[in-house]
């Protein structure tokens, strides 16, 4: 009985823990080391930063609206966005491959250059921190 | 009478002229979307816009739009080369079987059928702008089922 409980209360202390953690971020982290051997790590702050700052015309939040919990509209074409937080869209960032190309397109659109593995996941920390 | 034959002998010809150079040989293609589309296609393409149907323009034209996605009307519509591949395919194998001019526009929009078909006497110039309708690329605006390539006149719904 005594077993059982403390299992309980492990998985309720590691379960929040274990939803917080993203492969796609982890793979972003591996890459910053890379880039910057004095990165400690992501920010939620700094990525909430990051979105909403303006680079010529466009920010990040320009096509996905003010708040990554609701859906956005493309800035030219008026088409819906499914929102960006993964609280809210499950399929948000859950496949790598969508995430990375999605990234190499829209940097390019807003910041006219790519994005540092740095900035990527700064950007998933606070969409990851979206509740 | 001889102004009746004349009104009917015009008539009789009119498909005639209509089956070749309609359009100054800028004519959308029959159909315009195949019944089975590429999944590929229909996923990457309506990410930001609505997939439109090959149909609407000729292999010329797909093939030109599909190797410019770096700068897709301003845009970074990058693809892998796989998908890139796949699409193009689907587009330039499905394109306009009407097209018999030697043109290739990259806008849907620059077609004679296009202008010939929202003219400004029948779609004035202030419909476009309004903030419903945005953009004569938003065909949805009044063609509600655009998505399935549904372009019936029947089926237009202007909005205010």
């Amino acid at each position: 009985m005594n077993k059982l409980l403390l299992t309980i209360v492990t998985l309720a202390i590691a379960l929040p823990l274990i939803a917080e953690a993203n492969p796609i971020q982890d793979g972003y982290r591996a890459a910053a080391k890379q880039e910057n051997p004095g990165f400690k790590d992501f920010s939620a702050a700094r990525g909430q930063a990051f979105y909403s700052a303006k680079s010529g015309d466009l920010a990040c939040a320009s096509c996905h609206g003010s708040s990554p919990k609701s859906a956005g509209k493309h800035a030219k074409t008026g088409k819906d966005i499914q929102p960006m937080a993964p609280a809210v869209n499950a399929q948000r960032f859950a496949d790598a491959a969508k995430v990375e190309k999605w990234f190499g397109r829209n940097c390019k659109d807003v910041l006219n250059r790519a994005c540092s593995a740095q900035e990527k996941g700064d950007f998933i920390a606070y969409m990851l921190s979206v509740k | 009478m001889k102004t009746l034959f004349g009104l009917a002998l015009a008539l009789t010809l009119i498909p005639l002229a209509a089956a070749d150079g309609k359009y100054g040989g800028e004519n959308r293609g029959r159909p315009l979307q195949p019944a089975q589309v590429n999944a590929k296609w229909q996923q990457e393409c309506a990410s930001c816009h609505i997939a439109y149907a090959p149909g609407l323009l000729p292999a010329a034209s797909w093939r030109k739009i599909m190797s410019g996605l770096d700068k897709h009307f301003g845009d970074d519509a990058t693809l892998s080369a796989q998908e890139n591949q796949e699409i193009s395919a689907f587009l330039v194998n499905n394109a306009s079987n009407r097209w018999s001019a030697n043109t290739a526009p990259l806008r849907i929009t620059e077609s004679q059928w296009f202008k010939a078909k929202h003219n400004s006497r029948e779609i004035a110039p202030e419909t476009w702008k309004r903030p419903s309708v945005k953009s004569p690329a938003n065909c949805q605006a009044c063609h509600v089922d655009a998505a399935r390539a549904d372009f019936n006149e029947h089926r237009i719904k202007i909005p205010k």
